[in-house]
């Protein structure tokens, strides 16, 4: 370690081995957090965004009607409905929901992933939508049925075009989950607010916070230029 | 009909505040929007370096980090400035530096980062014979900046000024957790003061769905007049 910033640690109060620490704990929860609800975000929004696109009004209405109430809200009054109205539902304390439901992680949990299914059904439903019609066709004439078709021709497809706008919902996701301090969670966000109280100094407390909110977008921004890299290589002009 | 327990003027107040916090971030957000784009289009190393370091900044931090720092960092700032102006020149400045200026400078700053991004792609999509034709008629820079650019870059503008407003308007409620007295602080209050979440929570969700729909149609609206006369290719 260069000496500076050995003298600089050991003149400081507030980076001690202590707040570190609860730095790395508001760390692994954001991460668990975020992490959790993109991957259950996913999975749900899949089968959601192969109904929107389906023509009959009774299967693609209550999901437009979904994700254009959870798109056209913020998110972070879907999070107060679902984090002080879970616990008003009658009854709910004397079932064994009240034993999950009482740790704000997961009323967070849900209305995260809640958010984040709506905006990634409305992106997968888009490149779905933009599938080219001689994929199709072609599918068909090999006499696929639409289970198949979709398996192997739609979704790969749709899933190429789809990754960027995913990336940035990722980031948006990360840079979300923040308010999940709110709600008393001491995520990274939450961990900063603990620190700042504590010392009064805001700009060690958040700046500190922000460069690790920064490093953890780049390295997502990083993963996602490779995945995309990798999952158009075929479309990469031939280099002479 | 809906009974908001004597709540109802005071989420009325709250809504108008949240309708204000928008509007005037917009305004500084296009504002910094235009330079940050000039400053990334222009020749000066250094311009390009700062609007480049700027956008990149913003969009690697949470908007409630920033918020945050700009709320407990901005009065520590300020107070600083104003010991120093008294010690050195006897000036005697000081001002609160109140969550409603928080979230105005702090939501403007990030949706300038992203106005920027949308509007370097607008001045790239207007063609440069426009430019050199203004340069054949003797504009001069700033004239051909205002006459001709900015109102043809306005057309190709125009849907990433929507999508970035209907963000920015969500964005808001997050001003309410710094303590500004916007239509979500009042619900929350309300909320926990009744036990009545759902009451008072739907509400001020219904308020934000109206506001992005008629925003939706708004944008439709001025989208289909700033391209009268340009043939869609549909």
């Amino acid at each position: 370690m260069p000496d500076f910033i050995a003298q600089w640690l050991n003149q400081n109060d507030i980076f001690t081995a202590m707040t570190i620490m609860e730095y790395w704990d508001g760390l692994v929860t954001t991460v668990h957090l975020v992490f959790l609800s993109l991957v259950i975000g996913l999975v749900v929004a899949v089968p959601l965004a192969i109904m929107r696109t389906v023509r009959n009004p009774l299967v693609s209405g209550p999901v437009w009607l979904y994700t254009y109430l959870f798109r056209g809200t913020p998110l972070l009054i879907q999070l107060y409905i679902i984090y002080y109205g879970l616990a008003q539902i009658e009854g709910i304390q004397e079932t064994f929901w009240w034993e999950i439901f009482r740790e704000p992680f997961y009323p967070a949990l849900l209305a995260f992933t809640l958010n984040t299914a709506a905006y990634t059904t409305e992106i997968i439903r888009g490149a779905i939508v933009s599938t080219p019609h001689g994929e199709i066709e072609a599918a068909k004439a090999y006499g696929m049925n639409w289970f198949l078709r979709m398996r192997r021709i739609v979704l790969p497809s749709a899933a190429r075009r789809a990754v960027q706008a995913y990336s940035n919902e990722v980031i948006f996701m990360l840079h979300a989950s923040a308010i999940a301090s709110v709600v008393t969670i001491v995520d990274l966000t939450g961990a900063a607010r603990n620190i700042y109280s504590r010392f009064y100094a805001p700009f060690d407390a958040f700046l500190f916070v922000a460069l690790l909110y920064m490093l953890l977008t780049f390295a997502l921004v990083f993963a996602f230029r490779k995945l995309e890299n990798h999952l158009l290589k075929h479309q990469r002009p031939l280099s002479s | 009909m809906l009974d908001l327990k004597g709540y109802g003027p005071a989420l009325m107040e709250g809504a108008v505040v949240t309708i204000e916090l928008a509007f005037l971030s917009l305004a500084l957000a296009v504002a910094l929007g235009l330079i940050g784009a000039s400053a990334k289009l222009s020749n000066s190393r250094a311009a390009k370096g700062a609007a480049t370091t700027y956008t990149t900044l913003i969009r690697g931090v949470p908007d409630l980090v920033m918020m945050l720092l700009f709320y407990y960092g901005g009065q520590v700032v300020v107070n600083m400035l104003s010991d120093y102006l008294w010690d050195a020149y006897e000036i005697d400045f000081f001002f609160q530096f109140d969550p409603f200026i928080s979230g105005v400078i702090t939501i403007g700053l990030i949706f300038g980062a992203y106005m920027t991004e949308t509007f370097r792609g607008a001045f790239l999509a207007v063609e440069s014979g426009q430019i050199e034709a203004a340069r054949a008629y003797g504009f001069t820079r700033w004239h051909t900046f205002r006459r001709i650019m900015i109102p043809q870059m306005l057309r190709h503008a125009l849907p990433g000024i929507g999508n970035n407003w209907q963000v920015l308007l969500k964005t808001t409620a997050l001003v309410s957790i710094i303590g500004l007295t916007d239509m979500v602080r009042v619900a929350e209050e309300a909320a926990k003061a009744e036990r009545m979440p759902f009451h008072f929570f739907i509400p001020v969700a219904f308020v934000y769905l109206t506001l992005t729909a008629g925003s939706e149609l708004f944008i439709k609206w001025l989208n289909k007049r700033a391209n009268v006369g340009v043939v869609q290719e549909s």
